[in-house]
């Protein structure tokens, strides 16, 4: 494969698209897929045959275009307008098909299913990681590669050095979009200096002159589908990531890690797997350079400590998804001991655009620590619930009330939940201000991977927070005392509370258990397991406090 | 090579691969500690070792920690002390401790580390689990309502033994200690009965049968005399 | 001569082993009764429990419904109310029952009177004669604040003494220490 190659297939696969009128995009992301969008691509193309219209309609399984909670969706493309006037559709159903059909033809929207593509949720949001999302099957590299794909991997390996892909990275701000944010440059960096071989294990001498890449996708976050929509709808932006960050730190072998439960992820990841080896853009000598890099999928079994990077790395080489002490951090001592850049989906699947476009142009995006976008799943008590990329910066209240279309009526807003498990609850005084790395930690919160519950004025705060703590403790792994013991107390506490059966000195150690679970507990998960009890107890203490009974009255 | 670091005030001399706890140990300076034990690898997981170090914004443990040139040290403040409180009585309350009529009282690092951190009690409810007992080996018991999870066993039994026998099943605070894939101990094919485990328990969870209360001692150093004598050919008594 | 101390001590779910240790004080004894009235004790005739009281030992769990009223008319009444003994700090051997069932005592009657009768098997019921059980033992400051913690199964006599001499003396005694803290 080289630089030539790579557009011959991209010209080819464009000029087989243009030979079709229209596109009739199936959205196949999970929602759609279980409210059975696979029979409605039959039931379309059935119809496609039997009106003759093959060769001039095209119909295809494509990515997630975000508002799940209208899915199935189907859109319909017309291939030789420009702009392009995209007609979307709500809640298809198979039988629907024929009626569909008919209207690409006559070229009049079917408006009984329609939906205003220009509403806000669309128009308000900035796509750079989900591009590809909603226009292109994920099942064939062809159109990823005539969307531009692997021109960002060629590239570099033909026009830069290792060094001049960190410094765009650093260049660019990328932050770790897992959660930390830490700089994604400066991790890059950081494992291409480290020396294999500094932290030796018992593993053969050829493994441990290595290094390697690991993505992680073991979304875990009760709610939260971002990695699994990049991963199902785009599955060779993260393995160009991967094989740009190889080629930056000097790793041949990557794996991305993904939970068993993301069955459709994995399909989809292991057919790209296979197509960008066929083709060369994976394996031994690609672009004809001496690069070498291949990646492996290794399945996780749904523990959400796997998300930390140690345990990860841990239960990619077989053993319990138990965390380890920090440092030596994996950029020095990672899976078998080696420098290993672990990084998550999103954040891998910016890089290719960061290398085509250019760092200054991801740099123009968001604010002044937090570059770019971050992709979110809105859910909870909102009228438009989903997938939604942002630019960073944007306030809480667009994304809530324009993106979403506000709480549902009659109901008023009451906070919103970022960051999972690990975050914290952010209430209505606070929704002007912008979503950045920096300020949802002020507030109490973390930016985390991208979860965004909005809350109305039903909800119980306490059992929000005993819920999310229900959650910490049934999933801390048990390694460490603080987390092990401390959730199950906080949790124990919470509930007494919610019986009715706690007094002031049980809230008092709830607060100082707290402190000591966060500074105490050995890994991220217990360390951040009691935010969102710190957060509730910082903005609505006082539906902790209405709950509470005399000392003498304790049952 | 040699450096120089600061604990507590104090200037400490230590080797280039030691950790914070080693060099603190060399220079008599006491760090509490459960999960460690001389002659087994370090996981860092009780968190007693905790330590603040200047320049670091989060604790760190002392058993995992390497030293470095010029680092400072405090191993004794306020709020270390502070939260080793809490650990220790989150501990007690976690499953049914009862001191009274255990084997190890007397001889129980849990109960002198609960002395040393000055424990009165547990402001943390009592979960009393429902808990078993392994009596299925000829030799030894393995009590789980008496049981930490240190996993100073597993490691006993994985790194000097080279059995491997136990491990840790399940996560969070249903782990528990098992022999082999979960079978009776007594049933169990890769035990070889030498007892390791038992030496290297901090609590009453592992005992010789046939003691009763306060009768179980233990001599913890052989685990180390073994560990010295294959890896660096020194028989050290 | 400043006012006497008044002291009470309390036997709850316990083996009264507390108080045999107390008794243990031997000659000492002689001294604690000139510096204290013992106003409320098993080894005191009095029925209930007095109003003004400066300090109260409790020796034992809260295992019945007779203990909680009683705990907190203690609380109500005493300055200072101490946890004596592992029962009352911990709820010890008293609380072993809990992990059979932590929210029933059923399970506990039914093997003191069911299974282990051979005639007639039946659990005592007629009230108002012996105080029901509550579900799941506890110890005494799950229940009410507690000011000072003696651990010991029992405490020796000595730490009893250590205790006892300070709060005489008007001073917080120091629980530093194994010959202080010890458990078990």
């Amino acid at each position: 494969m080289n630089p030539d190659e790579l557009n011959r297939i991209a010209q080819a696969e464009q000029a087989a698209l243009s030979r079709h009128e229209h596109a009739i995009n199936v959205c196949v992301g999970i929602a759609c897929h279980s409210g059975g969008s696979e029979q409605i691509r039959k039931a379309l193309e059935a119809e496609v045959k039997s009106a003759g219209l093959q060769g001039k309609c095209l119909v295809r399984g494509v990515g997630c275009p975000g508002l799940c909670a209208e899915g199935p969706l189907v859109s319909v493309e017309p291939l030789h307008r420009s702009p392009p006037q995209e007609l979307l559709y709500r809640k298809v159903t198979p039988a629907d098909a024929p009626a569909l059909v008919r209207s690409v033809v006559r070229e009049e929207p079917l408006e009984q299913l329609r939906i205003d593509a220009n509403q806000p949720f669309f128009t308000r949001q900035l796509k750079i990681v989900l591009e590809n999302c909603g226009h292109m099957d994920p099942e064939r590299i062809e159109d990823y590669i005539a969307r531009g794909g692997y021109q960002a991997l060629i590239k570099v390996l033909t026009e830069m050095t290792p060094q001049e892909v960190i410094d765009a990275l650093s260049r660019s701000g990328l932050r770790g979009r897992g959660g930390a944010g830490f700089p994604t440059g400066l991790k890059w960096a950081t494992v291409a200096k480290a020396t294999p071989g500094r932290y030796p294990t018992y593993v053969p001498p050829d493994i441990q002159s290595q290094k390697f890449v690991i993505c992680n996708g073991d979304e875990g976050d009760p709610g939260a589908f971002m990695d699994r929509s990049v991963m199902e709808g785009d599955p060779h932006r993260v393995l160009e990531g991967m094989a740009i960050a190889g080629y930056a730190v000097g790793a041949r072998q990557g794996f991305i890690y993904v939970r068993a439960e993301y069955a459709l992820a994995v399909k989809r990841l292991r057919t790209a797997i296979r197509q960008a080896q066929r083709i060369g853009l994976l394996g031994k000598n690609i672009a004809g350079t001496s690069f070498t890099f291949d990646v492996d999928i290794r399945l996780g079994a749904g523990a959400f400590v796997c998300g930390e990077e140690t345990a990860l790395i841990a239960s990619i080489e077989g053993g319990r998804g138990l965390p380890r002490p920090r440092p030596p951090y994996p950029a020095e001592s990672g899976l078998w001991g080696c420098p290993t850049l672990i990084n998550n989906v999103e954040t891998l699947a910016n890089v290719p655009p960061i290398i085509t476009k250019g760092a200054d142009w991801f740099a123009s995006i968001g604010t002044e620590k937090s570059k770019g976008t971050k992709v979110f799943a809105l859910t909870g008590q909102v009228k438009r619930s989903g997938l939604i990329e942002v630019p960073m910066g944007i306030t809480l209240r667009e994304i809530v009330f324009e993106i979403g279309g506000g709480v549902p009526e009659g109901r008023q807003f009451k906070a919103v939940q970022t960051g999972g498990p690990s975050g914290g609850c952010i209430p209505a005084d606070y929704l002007d201000m912008p979503v950045d790395y920096e300020s949802l930690a002020k507030v109490g919160s973390i930016m985390g991977s991208g979860g965004l519950i909005v809350m109305d004025d039903t909800t119980d705060m306490v059992e929000v927070a005993r819920f999310f703590m229900d959650f910490c403790m049934e999933e801390s792994c048990g390694k460490c005392i603080p987390c092990r013991a401390g959730t199950a107390q906080m949790h124990h506490i919470l509930t007494k509370i919610q019986q009715g059966k706690a007094t002031a000195r049980d809230l008092r150690l709830l607060e100082e258990l707290s402190n000591v679970v966060k500074h105490t507990s050995l890994c991220g998960l217990g360390q951040s397991a009691p935010n969102p009890v710190i957060s509730t107890l910082r903005y609505f203490r006082h539906e902790y406090e209405r709950k509470l009974v005399p000392e003498l009255e304790r049952v | 090579m040699a450096r120089t670091l600061t604990i507590n005030g104090q200037m400490v001399s230590a080797r280039d691969e030691d950790t914070i706890l080693r060099a603190a140990q060399d220079a008599g300076i006491h760090i509490p500690v459960l999960c460690h034990l001389d002659g087994l690898s370090d996981v860092g997981a009780c968190r007693f070792c905790l330590v603040e170090v200047a320049g670091s914004n989060r604790l760190l443990p002392a058993c995992t920690t390497r030293i470095q040139e010029g680092m400072v040290v405090q191993t004794d403040t306020e709020q270390l002390r502070n939260y080793r409180r809490h650990l220790i009585e989150l501990l007690f309350a976690e499953r049914n401790h009862v001191c009274a009529v255990c084997v190890a009282n007397g001889n129980c690092e849990m109960q002198s580390l609960a002395i040393q951190l000055g424990m009165t009690h547990s402001r943390y409810d009592y979960m009393f689990p429902s808990l078993g007992v392994d009596l299925s080996h000829e030799r030894f018991g393995l009590d789980h309502n008496r049981c930490i999870m240190c996993t100073r066993c597993v490691r006993a039994c994985d790194e000097i033994e080279g059995a491997h026998t136990l491990d840790v099943f399940g996560r969070g605070a249903k782990a528990r200690i098992v022999t082999d894939l979960g079978m009776p101990w007594g049933e169990s094919p890769t035990c070889t009965s030498c007892g390791k485990c038992v030496m290297a328990c901090p609590t009453g969870a592992l005992f010789k049968q046939g003691s009763t209360v306060a009768e179980m001692t233990r001599d913890r150093s052989k685990l180390n005399f073994l560990k010295t004598a294959r890896e660096e050919r020194k028989w050290i008594v | 001569m400043s006012k006497k101390l008044r002291l009470a001590t309390v036997w709850l779910g316990g083996c009264s082993g507390c108080h045999m240790s107390f008794l243990d004080l031997d000659e000492w004894l002689f001294d604690l009764a000139a510096a204290v009235e013992v106003v409320y004790s098993p080894i005191a005739d009095v029925k209930t429990f007095p109003n003004n009281v400066d300090v109260t030992l409790i020796e034992g769990a809260v295992a019945n419904e007779e203990h909680v009223e009683l705990v907190r008319t203690i609380r109500r009444n005493s300055r200072m109310v101490v946890s004596f003994g592992d029962c009352a700090v911990s709820g010890n051997v008293t609380a072993m029952r809990n992990p059979l069932d932590a929210n029933s005592a059923e399970v506990v009657l039914d093997r003191a009177y069911k299974d282990a009768a051979l005639l007639r098997p039946q659990v005592p019921h007629d009230n108002g004669i012996v105080p029901p059980l509550v579900a799941r033992v506890m110890p005494v400051h799950a229940l009410i604040p507690v000011d000072l913690f003696i651990p010991g199964c029992p405490p020796p006599a000595p730490r009893i003494r250590a205790v006892l001499q300070a709060l005489i003396e008007g001073q917080t005694p120091e629980m530093i220490g194994a010959a202080m803290l010890k458990f078990g």
